[in-house]
């Protein structure tokens, strides 16, 4: 990890990755939209509603994956001092900020015409919330500090102390009554979901996260900009 | 025609389904238009400073050297 742990070699790697994960992320989404818009059926239940899913559900799994990078990449800071861990988690935070908000308004949607509400304050929905809530509350952290190294530091350890909602957010339907209906993908035993609808999400959620890898190395470099025209402009100050 | 109508009808549910799409397309594209655009705006600066402050150092050297006998 730690030959990464370099700007230079970082960006150099960056810069072979990014028009790849750019093409692959059109050309799912392209495949992935096409498919869940208008080949997969509607659901025997839910009819073409069912549709709304396959930016629902996606979403939501970016929604945390990205929380789980931005806490992995902040205990990294934190423990070895990575300069890119903090900027990675910095850059993570904005994406899966709106993920987490493209979740919530879209099951708002979902749930206005399935359950008769646009929305309901229990465990599921609640937790989800709380997500975006630590993501805004990360962002504003992050850049409250004249000092940035200060920022990220207090943004790492509010990071870490998030996680805990992860597993609630996670097990939520399990554990609480709730309108939501529980895991039908990841769940022992196999997916509860027919291929039909089950391959456009899978699409969509590796668009998804071609999306993520795309924008977060455009993120880190912007950050690694920053940095550096920080370090300049301080010794034109002192020098 | 009428099956593509129909299709976009979404049988009935047009006014939650599209909004969702839309909503998720017009968040992820300003994500990826901001922050391209301050990618290349924080990369321009830095460009700049570079150059700026090479030249400054080169005119420094130069008039060291100049200095000395």
């Amino acid at each position: 990890m730690h030959r990464f742990a370099n700007p230079a070699r970082f960006l150099r790697i960056a810069n072979v990755i990014l028009p790849w994960s750019a093409g692959l992320t059109v050309v799912l989404l392209v495949v992935g939209l096409a498919w869940s818009l208008f080949v997969s059926p509607p659901d025997y239940q839910q009819g073409e509603s069912v549709r709304i899913m396959y930016v629902h559900v996606p979403s939501a799994w970016m929604g945390l994956f990205a929380y789980a990078v931005m806490a992995v990449a902040s205990a990294v800071a934190l423990i070895w001092k990575h300069p890119l861990a903090d900027l990675s988690a910095k850059a993570s935070a904005p994406v899966g900020a709106a993920f987490t908000f493209i979740c919530l308004v879209t099951g708002s949607l979902w749930g206005k015409p399935m359950w008769g509400t646009y929305w309901v304050w229990d465990a599921r929905l609640t937790s989800m919330l709380i997500l975006l809530f630590l993501y805004l509350g990360y962002m504003a952290l992050v850049n409250a500090f004249d000092d940035p190294g200060r920022g990220a530091k207090a943004a790492a350890i509010l990071a870490l102390v998030g996680v805990v909602n992860l597993p609630i957010i996670k097990f939520s339907v399990d554990w609480w009554n709730t309108l939501h209906q529980p895991a039908s993908v990841i769940k022992m035993g196999g997916p509860a979901i027919s291929a039909g609808m089950l391959i456009p999400l899978l699409i969509m959620g590796l668009a998804f996260k071609a999306f993520y890898v795309t924008i977060l190395l455009v993120r880190v470099r912007t950050e690694i900009a920053s940095a550096k025209v920080r370090a300049i402009r301080l010794t034109q100050v002192h020098g | 025609m009428d099956t593509l109508l129909d299709q976009l009808a979404m049988g009935g549910y047009a006014g939650f389904v599209w909004p969702s799409y839309g909503v998720t397309a017009v968040a992820l594209l300003a994500l990826a238009v901001g922050s391209v655009r301050a990618m290349r705006a924080r990369e321009a600066e830095l460009r700049d400073l570079q150059a700026s402050f090479g030249d400054r150092r080169t005119a420094a050297l130069k008039a060291d050297a100049a200095h000395d006998p």
